[in-house]
Protein backbone atom coordinates (compact mmCIF):
# COMPACT_ATOMS: atom_id res chain seq x y z
CA UNK A 1 0.00 0.00 0.00
CA UNK A 2 2.89 2.55 0.64
CA UNK A 3 4.15 1.96 -2.64
CA UNK A 4 0.80 2.72 -4.41
CA UNK A 5 0.75 5.88 -2.63
CA UNK A 6 4.29 6.73 -3.39
CA UNK A 7 3.54 5.82 -6.69
CA UNK A 8 0.67 7.84 -6.68
CA UNK A 9 2.20 10.72 -5.32
CA UNK A 10 5.66 10.29 -7.60
CA UNK A 11 3.18 10.21 -10.20
CA UNK A 12 1.72 14.00 -9.97
CA UNK A 13 4.96 15.83 -9.00
CA UNK A 14 6.77 13.62 -11.80
CA UNK A 15 4.10 15.16 -14.98
CA UNK A 16 6.61 17.32 -15.82
CA UNK A 17 9.55 15.08 -16.04
CA UNK A 18 7.68 12.54 -17.41
CA UNK A 19 6.29 14.83 -20.23
CA UNK A 20 10.34 15.83 -20.64
CA UNK A 21 10.94 11.88 -20.89
CA UNK A 22 8.63 11.39 -23.97
CA UNK A 23 10.47 13.75 -26.29
CA UNK A 24 13.76 11.57 -25.41
CA UNK A 25 12.10 8.08 -25.65
CA UNK A 26 12.51 6.58 -29.23
CA UNK A 27 10.30 6.50 -31.44
CA UNK A 28 8.72 3.23 -31.70
CA UNK A 29 8.55 2.27 -35.39
CA UNK A 30 6.06 -0.79 -34.92
CA UNK A 31 7.71 -3.38 -37.14
CA UNK A 32 7.31 -7.24 -36.34
CA UNK A 33 10.37 -6.85 -34.70
CA UNK A 34 9.98 -3.91 -32.41
CA UNK A 35 8.40 -4.56 -28.96
CA UNK A 36 8.81 -1.36 -26.89
CA UNK A 37 9.53 -3.66 -23.13
CA UNK A 38 9.84 0.02 -21.57
CA UNK A 39 6.47 1.05 -22.21
CA UNK A 40 4.73 -2.05 -21.26
CA UNK A 41 7.04 -2.05 -18.32
CA UNK A 42 6.20 1.11 -17.19
CA UNK A 43 4.57 1.59 -13.68
CA UNK A 44 2.45 5.03 -13.75
CA UNK A 45 -1.04 4.80 -15.74
CA UNK A 46 0.02 7.34 -18.43
CA UNK A 47 3.50 6.89 -19.88
CA UNK A 48 3.61 4.00 -21.43
CA UNK A 49 0.50 4.25 -23.47
CA UNK A 50 2.14 7.78 -24.14
CA UNK A 51 5.46 6.05 -25.41
CA UNK A 52 3.35 3.85 -27.70
CA UNK A 53 0.76 6.31 -29.07
CA UNK A 54 3.48 8.58 -29.93
CA UNK A 55 0.78 11.13 -27.86
CA UNK A 56 0.55 12.41 -24.42
CA UNK A 57 -2.26 9.90 -22.84
CA UNK A 58 -2.95 12.41 -20.61
CA UNK A 59 -4.16 15.06 -22.74
CA UNK A 60 -7.05 12.51 -24.63
CA UNK A 61 -10.72 13.34 -23.90
CA UNK A 62 -13.64 11.72 -23.43
CA UNK A 63 -15.44 10.53 -26.52
CA UNK A 64 -18.94 8.97 -28.32
CA UNK A 65 -16.16 8.05 -31.15
CA UNK A 66 -14.75 5.21 -29.29
CA UNK A 67 -16.80 2.22 -27.15
CA UNK A 68 -15.25 0.30 -24.24
CA UNK A 69 -16.93 -2.64 -23.32
CA UNK A 70 -15.93 -4.39 -19.91
CA UNK A 71 -18.22 -6.60 -17.44
CA UNK A 72 -18.88 -4.32 -14.20
CA UNK A 73 -18.03 -6.92 -11.94
CA UNK A 74 -15.41 -9.34 -12.34
CA UNK A 75 -15.35 -12.59 -10.14
CA UNK A 76 -11.68 -13.98 -11.91
CA UNK A 77 -9.29 -10.75 -12.50
CA UNK A 78 -7.46 -13.54 -14.48
CA UNK A 79 -10.02 -13.63 -17.23
CA UNK A 80 -11.61 -10.29 -17.81
CA UNK A 81 -13.51 -9.75 -21.24
CA UNK A 82 -13.33 -6.42 -22.93
CA UNK A 83 -14.40 -4.83 -26.25
CA UNK A 84 -13.34 -2.15 -28.03
CA UNK A 85 -14.77 -0.38 -30.98
CA UNK A 86 -14.38 3.03 -32.88
CA UNK A 87 -16.29 4.92 -35.38
CA UNK A 88 -13.96 6.45 -37.54
CA UNK A 89 -10.65 5.63 -38.92
CA UNK A 90 -8.11 4.48 -36.53
CA UNK A 91 -4.71 3.89 -36.49
CA UNK A 92 -3.88 2.70 -32.91
CA UNK A 93 -5.75 1.44 -30.17
CA UNK A 94 -3.78 0.98 -26.76
CA UNK A 95 -5.19 -0.53 -23.36
CA UNK A 96 -4.78 0.63 -20.23
CA UNK A 97 -5.41 -0.83 -16.49
CA UNK A 98 -4.92 1.67 -14.25
CA UNK A 99 -4.23 -0.53 -10.86
CA UNK A 100 -2.29 -2.94 -12.50
CA UNK A 101 1.44 -3.08 -11.82
CA UNK A 102 2.05 -2.74 -15.58
CA UNK A 103 -0.49 -0.84 -16.42
CA UNK A 104 -0.11 -1.03 -20.38
CA UNK A 105 -1.92 -4.02 -21.18
CA UNK A 106 -2.18 -4.92 -25.26
CA UNK A 107 -2.28 -2.29 -28.28
CA UNK A 108 -3.12 -2.83 -31.86
CA UNK A 109 -2.18 -0.94 -34.64
CA UNK A 110 -4.10 -0.65 -38.13
CA UNK A 111 -3.77 -0.01 -41.68
CA UNK A 112 -5.67 -0.15 -44.71
CA UNK A 113 -8.18 -2.92 -44.64
CA UNK A 114 -8.90 -3.24 -41.13
CA UNK A 115 -11.42 -1.27 -39.05
CA UNK A 116 -10.73 0.21 -35.53
CA UNK A 117 -12.15 -2.56 -33.60
CA UNK A 118 -10.42 -5.10 -30.36
CA UNK A 119 -11.04 -7.36 -28.50
CA UNK A 120 -9.54 -9.58 -25.87
CA UNK A 121 -9.16 -10.91 -22.50
CA UNK A 122 -7.13 -9.21 -19.66
CA UNK A 123 -5.48 -9.92 -16.31
CA UNK A 124 -6.48 -7.27 -13.48
CA UNK A 125 -4.90 -7.75 -10.27
CA UNK A 126 -7.58 -5.54 -8.32
CA UNK A 127 -10.71 -3.21 -9.07
CA UNK A 128 -9.67 -0.53 -11.19
CA UNK A 129 -10.78 2.13 -14.00
CA UNK A 130 -10.02 0.16 -17.42
CA UNK A 131 -9.00 2.77 -20.37
CA UNK A 132 -8.91 2.70 -23.90
CA UNK A 133 -7.45 4.77 -25.90
CA UNK A 134 -8.03 5.45 -30.24
CA UNK A 135 -5.38 7.34 -32.18
CA UNK A 136 -7.78 8.72 -34.86
CA UNK A 137 -5.88 11.03 -37.09
CA UNK A 138 -4.51 13.60 -34.66
CA UNK A 139 -6.71 13.39 -31.91
CA UNK A 140 -6.48 11.11 -29.18
CA UNK A 141 -10.24 9.61 -27.44
CA UNK A 142 -10.17 7.23 -24.46
CA UNK A 143 -12.93 5.67 -23.05
CA UNK A 144 -13.06 4.27 -19.09
CA UNK A 145 -14.96 2.06 -17.78
CA UNK A 146 -14.80 0.60 -13.69
CA UNK A 147 -14.49 -3.07 -13.52
CA UNK A 148 -14.58 -4.64 -9.81
CA UNK A 149 -12.54 -7.31 -9.15
CA UNK A 150 -13.56 -9.93 -6.90
CA UNK A 151 -9.95 -12.25 -6.76
CA UNK A 152 -6.82 -10.59 -8.41
CA UNK A 153 -5.00 -12.40 -11.53
CA UNK A 154 -1.80 -10.48 -11.21
CA UNK A 155 1.00 -13.76 -9.37
CA UNK A 156 -0.57 -14.70 -5.82
CA UNK B 1 1.40 -24.37 -28.14
CA UNK B 2 -1.53 -24.50 -30.67
CA UNK B 3 -2.94 -21.48 -32.80
CA UNK B 4 -6.36 -21.55 -34.15
CA UNK B 5 -7.67 -18.81 -36.33
CA UNK B 6 -11.11 -18.45 -37.10
CA UNK B 7 -13.46 -15.89 -39.63
CA UNK B 8 -17.27 -14.66 -38.75
CA UNK B 9 -18.88 -12.76 -41.30
CA UNK B 10 -20.36 -9.55 -39.61
CA UNK B 11 -22.18 -6.74 -40.72
CA UNK B 12 -19.50 -4.84 -41.31
CA UNK B 13 -16.39 -6.88 -42.34
CA UNK B 14 -15.44 -10.17 -41.03
CA UNK B 15 -14.04 -10.43 -37.47
CA UNK B 16 -10.85 -12.70 -36.81
CA UNK B 17 -10.69 -14.84 -34.04
CA UNK B 18 -7.51 -16.04 -33.06
CA UNK B 19 -7.04 -18.27 -30.13
CA UNK B 20 -3.59 -19.31 -29.13
CA UNK B 21 -2.82 -22.26 -26.42
CA UNK B 22 -0.31 -20.07 -24.03
CA UNK B 23 0.94 -19.97 -20.47
CA UNK B 24 0.99 -16.41 -20.44
CA UNK B 25 3.16 -16.25 -17.41
CA UNK B 26 3.92 -12.62 -15.78
CA UNK B 27 6.93 -13.80 -13.92
CA UNK B 28 5.05 -12.56 -10.55
CA UNK B 29 3.91 -15.87 -9.70
CA UNK B 30 5.60 -18.63 -7.44
CA UNK B 31 5.31 -21.96 -7.96
CA UNK B 32 3.22 -23.46 -4.93
CA UNK B 33 5.52 -27.02 -4.82
CA UNK B 34 9.01 -25.07 -5.29
CA UNK B 35 8.45 -21.84 -4.11
CA UNK B 36 10.55 -20.20 -6.85
CA UNK B 37 9.38 -17.50 -9.44
CA UNK B 38 7.81 -18.71 -12.53
CA UNK B 39 9.70 -16.71 -15.45
CA UNK B 40 7.71 -14.38 -17.62
CA UNK B 41 6.59 -16.25 -20.80
CA UNK B 42 3.95 -14.23 -22.86
CA UNK B 43 3.03 -13.09 -26.05
CA UNK B 44 4.43 -9.78 -27.24
CA UNK B 45 3.75 -9.57 -31.55
CA UNK B 46 0.70 -10.63 -32.98
CA UNK B 47 0.40 -9.57 -36.56
CA UNK B 48 -2.47 -10.20 -38.84
CA UNK B 49 -2.15 -10.19 -42.56
CA UNK B 50 -4.18 -10.50 -45.85
CA UNK B 51 -2.75 -12.57 -49.08
CA UNK B 52 0.90 -11.63 -47.45
CA UNK B 53 0.01 -8.23 -46.62
CA UNK B 54 0.02 -6.64 -43.41
CA UNK B 55 -2.89 -5.30 -42.32
CA UNK B 56 -2.81 -5.19 -38.20
CA UNK B 57 -0.25 -5.87 -35.88
CA UNK B 58 -1.23 -5.96 -31.90
CA UNK B 59 1.24 -6.00 -28.90
CA UNK B 60 0.33 -8.21 -25.67
CA UNK B 61 1.87 -7.81 -22.56
CA UNK B 62 2.05 -10.11 -19.30
CA UNK B 63 -1.46 -8.67 -18.36
CA UNK B 64 -3.00 -10.62 -21.51
CA UNK B 65 -5.01 -13.76 -19.51
CA UNK B 66 -3.60 -17.26 -20.54
CA UNK B 67 -4.62 -18.94 -23.76
CA UNK B 68 -5.37 -15.48 -25.32
CA UNK B 69 -8.58 -15.11 -27.86
CA UNK B 70 -7.74 -12.00 -29.35
CA UNK B 71 -10.27 -10.13 -32.00
CA UNK B 72 -10.70 -8.03 -34.76
CA UNK B 73 -11.95 -6.89 -38.17
CA UNK B 74 -11.11 -6.38 -41.53
CA UNK B 75 -13.32 -4.54 -43.66
CA UNK B 76 -12.04 -5.52 -47.19
CA UNK B 77 -11.96 -9.87 -46.99
CA UNK B 78 -13.28 -11.61 -50.61
CA UNK B 79 -13.69 -15.01 -50.81
CA UNK B 80 -10.45 -16.59 -51.33
CA UNK B 81 -8.79 -13.91 -49.05
CA UNK B 82 -6.44 -16.13 -47.53
CA UNK B 83 -6.24 -14.05 -43.71
CA UNK B 84 -2.92 -15.12 -41.62
CA UNK B 85 -1.71 -14.61 -38.02
CA UNK B 86 1.72 -15.21 -36.87
CA UNK B 87 2.51 -14.39 -33.01
CA UNK B 88 6.36 -14.24 -31.32
CA UNK B 89 6.67 -14.73 -27.23
CA UNK B 90 9.10 -12.59 -25.44
CA UNK B 91 11.20 -16.27 -25.24
CA UNK B 92 11.53 -16.34 -29.23
CA UNK B 93 8.70 -18.60 -29.96
CA UNK B 94 7.04 -18.06 -32.42
CA UNK B 95 3.42 -19.94 -34.91
CA UNK B 96 1.42 -18.88 -37.44
CA UNK B 97 -1.75 -20.00 -38.66
CA UNK B 98 -4.52 -19.15 -41.96
CA UNK B 99 -7.54 -19.27 -43.21
CA UNK B 100 -8.81 -19.51 -46.03
CA UNK B 101 -12.39 -17.12 -46.60
CA UNK B 102 -15.30 -19.05 -48.33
Amino acid sequence: MKRRLFLKSSVATGTLTAAAGYGLLPIQTASAASYPSDAFAAEDATSGASTVLGMDAASATESDDIKLKAPEVAENGAVVPIKISTNGATEMIAVVVEKNPAPLVMTAKFSDGASGALSGRIKMGQTSNVIAYAKMGDKLVKATAEVKVTAGGCGG
Amino acid sequence: MTTKIKVKAKDVGHDILVLVKHPMETGLRTDAKTGEVVPAHYITNMAFSVNGTQVAETMLSQAVSANPLTTINLTDLKAGDVVSVSWEDNTGTSESAETTIK
